[in-house]
């Protein structure tokens, strides 16, 4: 269990104690994601992130990853929807680095013009390799097709066209305006003693004046009244297949119904930052897509988020098939599991799978330091420290109240990715034995 | 510190009478377990017509059994959160599973059972076939895919090394149920296979366990793979493009003929690629071509040393237009690295990361049961984790300096672009 303070200046701090290994992890999480940002400055959250990473004058640029390298630690930033956030993973006796790092790094960061300027090419590049990847294209269509109001409409990366011209000055607003202890959440996992963690935070982290306020973000999405739907075109002999439906955030109580249903329709999630998902061959869409040879492969998400997001459902056609194909077979079976209960035997084994993936998650503790950040970002720790009550205490009656109220076809975006590239015209696959 | 680490005193190491060496450790803190492991049945075997061939058997495996169909292995293993992989590679065919402790024998018996006795219903046969065929012809329009494939062509002509082990289209569509099960029958065994356990298990009990489960098996017909392809030389430069339609990115690999494992001069390259191309943020590599110049979202380099000698490679992915420049950035580092030494705090720095980096990697039930299968693999010694350190702080400068010098040419290198045309 994990337990929470809260400094003068308004930062959060959460504190785990584990003696499992002599490793500790040391988060900040920042109230601040795309979900902030507007046409015109997309993609500034994520570029922010970088220049994190670009020095102060206690840490020149290419001094952070040296350091924690030296000190036989790892690191990392990510940004996403709802979050920017920053962590490094040490050997135990050396965790104070972190904490250096980032009480540093959370005021002290330079935006250094040259350095935004190389920066920008750096994150063109990254967006142009995400490009490269039809699903990646699928799904930015499709996501933005599902949201015409809320910011999580556009991708995390941000619109290309934002990328080019974002300026010096924007960044250095964006980082005044949200980088402060009263929009921080600390979180520190691992082998240390908690009072003298929490001293040592205070001293570091204390002293920093809290900003004013972020604005909120007031942007509801209304409700879709009709199925919507992408066709996007490109190169390539492989076709793709993808759905979304809107879905409750984390915090509301309909989210651990919702979780179930989406396990049995397409696998648990994991809970491994570091590792691919678990297997779902015994998922329904896995039996209708992929056991009826019209997909190679089928996945879904549903990620906890703040605001109402998505249950996100990929397919990789196989070829000779259509995405057509993939979702006549996907209708088929959201049609079963609106009409008819799941089994107790189908909703037992969610729960299970879903015990075991926390079982394999607590082994890192970075992986836990993850978790309690981003439980405190969506919803609260509790959230997380109860997930496996509030899933057993759900019945078969539960998932099907939830399958009728988010997965209608009005409430869906569809889109299918058409290959067009030499040899799209593929053979059906393989070749006929005799028996 | 190292005293806390896996010993001959913790490790637990025994040889079944069938030729399987066992190994075991055990952790506290969750409540799960890790099963993984090897045997010799790769790809080394197959002819060029063939490619695919180990990789197809292999992933058979768990589609289907004497006493279990694919949906009921996956109903057995995903009903309880557990999860096993069998996966064809060039030297070996490797496993990996893991489970909640409680469900340690049921996840033993369904490898045994894919191990011992597989069916290959040719059902599966045709969708697994239908799988990879698909996965091909992504590959044939991912640029990082294609550059990699590319160079492992280039570098090792007629080799094993330069084949996909994954296969071709045409290889892959000419394989035949009988072929699968052929392959199986000639080189599955369990002699010479390396089975690790490591997690919430009493060593004795787990080596007990797998004694159960595997210990029966014999297959005394069957011949495991186990040669070492040759080395290969780099005589002259070697250059290819791959033109990737409608694509915004091209990904480069650069690279040598490299060294194995068991070489001497490992441990030095094994230093000399950290400060090249892996400490903090992609080594100097990161520091020149993406920190510098802005021109890459990722560029890093890669000593690969295994039983055979693999590539010592650097790789970029860059706008196409950036392409040379990037080039000409890594070579650059390639020849600072031989002609200047590294400052004394710089290697220093690259064996502080690499010692001090152990008890990250030795966290987790998987870090840990990936590091004695090393340990068995190259005959490390089960003490090797007392010794790690001692082997990365004896590396010298002008050992650094001598091994870059010999491996890594800046005037004669192999390079493979895919991406589109510029």
């Amino acid at each position: 269990m994990s337990e929470k303070h809260q400094l003068e200046n308004g930062l959060t701090v959460l504190l785990q104690e584990s003696r499992r290994a002599p490793v500790t992890t040391f988060w900040i999480w920042y109230r601040v994601g795309s979900r902030n940002e507007v046409p015109g400055v997309t993609g500034i959250a994520h570029w922010a992130e970088h220049m994190l990473f670009k020095g102060s004058e206690a840490f020149p640029k290419g001094q952070i990853d040296k350091q924690i390298a030296r000190n036989g630690g790892a690191m990392n930033g990510l940004t996403w929807m709802d979050f920017t956030t920053f962590f490094e993973t040490l050997p135990a006796d050396r965790i104070d680095l972190g904490l250096r790092i980032e009480s540093d790094r959370m005021v002290n960061a330079l935006f250094d013009p040259e350095e935004v300027a190389r920066e920008r090419t750096v994150i063109i590049s990254e967006r142009q390799g995400a490009e490269n990847q039809p699903p990646f294209l699928l799904g930015e269509e499709v996501v933005a097709a599902a949201f015409r109001v809320h910011p999580y409409h556009h991708q995390t990366i941000g619109d290309m066209c934002d990328l080019e011209v974002i300026s010096r000055q924007q960044l250095w607003d964006h980082y005044q305006a949200f980088y402060g202890p009263n929009n921080a959440i600390a979180v520190a996992v691992g082998d240390f003693e908690a009072p003298r963690m929490l001293d040592r935070i205070r001293t570091l982290f204390g002293p920093l004046a809290a900003r004013s306020t972020p604005p909120p973000v007031y942007r509801p999405e209304p409700p879709q009244r009709g199925e919507r739907r992408v066709n996007l075109e490109g190169p390539g002999t492989t076709s793709y297949f993808q759905a979304a439906y809107h879905v409750p955030p984390a915090a509301e109580d309909d989210f651990f119904a919702v979780t179930v249903l989406t396990s049995i329709l397409s696998g648990p999630s994991g809970m491994n930052l570091f590792s691919s998902s678990p297997p779902n061959r015994t998922s329904r869409l896995y039996q209708a897509l992929v056991e009826s040879e019209l997909a190679v492969s089928v996945s879904g998400a549903y990620p906890p988020t703040l605001d109402p997001y998505l249950y996100r459902l990929s397919a990789t056609v196989r070829g000779g098939r259509t995405a057509a194909e993939i979702e006549a077979a996907l209708d088929a079976e959201i049609e079963r599991i609106r009409r008819e209960p799941v089994s107790a035997t189908e909703l037992e084994t969610a729960v299970k799978q879903t015990k075991a993936q926390f079982a394999y998650s607590s082994e890192s503790v970075t992986n836990q330091g993850f978790w309690l950040g981003y439980s405190a970002i969506v919803a609260d720790t509790s959230w997380f420290e109860t997930f496996l009550d509030r899933l057993e205490a759900l019945t078969v009656e539960d998932v099907q109240r939830v399958a009728n109220a988010y997965l209608s076809h009005s409430n869906r975006t569809l889109g299918h990715y058409l290959a067009q590239g030499r040899g799209a015209e593929v053979a059906a696959s393989g070749q006929e034995e005799s028996r | 510190m190292s005293g806390s680490y896996p010993s001959p005193e913790t490790i637990g190491r025994s040889e079944l009478a069938n030729g399987i060496t066992v190994l075991g450790y055990q952790t506290h803190g969750s409540p799960s377990v890790v099963v993984s492991g090897y045997l010799w049945a790769g790809a080394l075997g197959e002819p060029p017509d063939r490619a695919g061939l180990a990789y197809f058997t292999a992933g058979m495996l768990t589609h289907g059994t004497e006493t279990r169909s694919f949906g009921q292995i996956n109903e057995a293993l995903e009903s309880v959160g557990a999860q096993l992989g069998i996966r064809g590679g060039t030297h070996n065919v490797s496993f990996g599973g893991k489970a909640l402790a409680e469900d340690l024998d049921l996840l033993l018996d369904v490898l045994a059972d894919c191990l011992q006795q597989p069916t290959f219903p040719l059902g599966e046969v045709q969708k697994l076939r239908g799988q990879i065929l698909t996965d091909l012809e992504r590959r044939a329009h991912d640029t990082r895919r294609m550059a990699h494939l590319t160079f492992d062509a280039l570098l090792y002509p007629d080799h094993p090394y330069g084949r996909s082990v994954k296969g071709y289209e045409e290889t892959v569509s000419g394989l035949q149920r009988q072929d699968l099960v052929d392959h199986y029958r000639a080189h599955y065994a369990p002699r010479g296979m390396v089975l690790a356990v490591v997690g919430a298990v009493p060593v004795a009990e787990a080596q007990e366990k797998v004694e159960a489960a595997l210990g029966p098996w014999r297959a005394l017909e069957a011949t495991p793979i186990r040669d070492i392809p040759p080395a290969v030389d780099l005589p002259e430069p070697r250059r290819q493009v791959v033109d990737v339609e409608g694509k915004t990115q091209a990904d480069v690999v650069l690279g040598w003929p490299g060294l194995k494992r068991a070489d001497p001069d490992f441990v030095p390259a094994y230093l000399a690629n950290t400060v090249l191309g892996t400490f903090g943020m992609m080594g100097r590599l990161g520091d020149r071509v993406r920190d510098e110049q802005g021109l890459a979202y990722y560029v890093y380099s890669r000593l690969e040393a295994g039983l055979g000698a693999g590539p010592w490679s650097a790789m970029a992915g860059v706008n196409p237009a950036d392409v040379e420049q990037a080039i000409d950035g890594i070579l650059d580092e390639v020849r600072r690295l031989r002609d200047e030494p590294v400052p004394a705090g710089e290697l220093a720095d690259s064996q502080s990361y690499l010692t001090g980096s152990l008890p990250l990697r030795l966290e987790t039930n998987e870090g840990i049961a990936g590091t004695l299968l090393e340990i068995e693999r190259y005959r490390l010694g089960l003490d090797y984790l007392q010794r790690y350190a001692g082997l990365i702080e004896a590396v010298t400068v002008p050992e650094v300096q001598e091994v870059a010098r010999k491996y890594l040419d800046p005037d004669v290198y192999c390079l493979a672009v895919a991406g589109p045309e510029v």
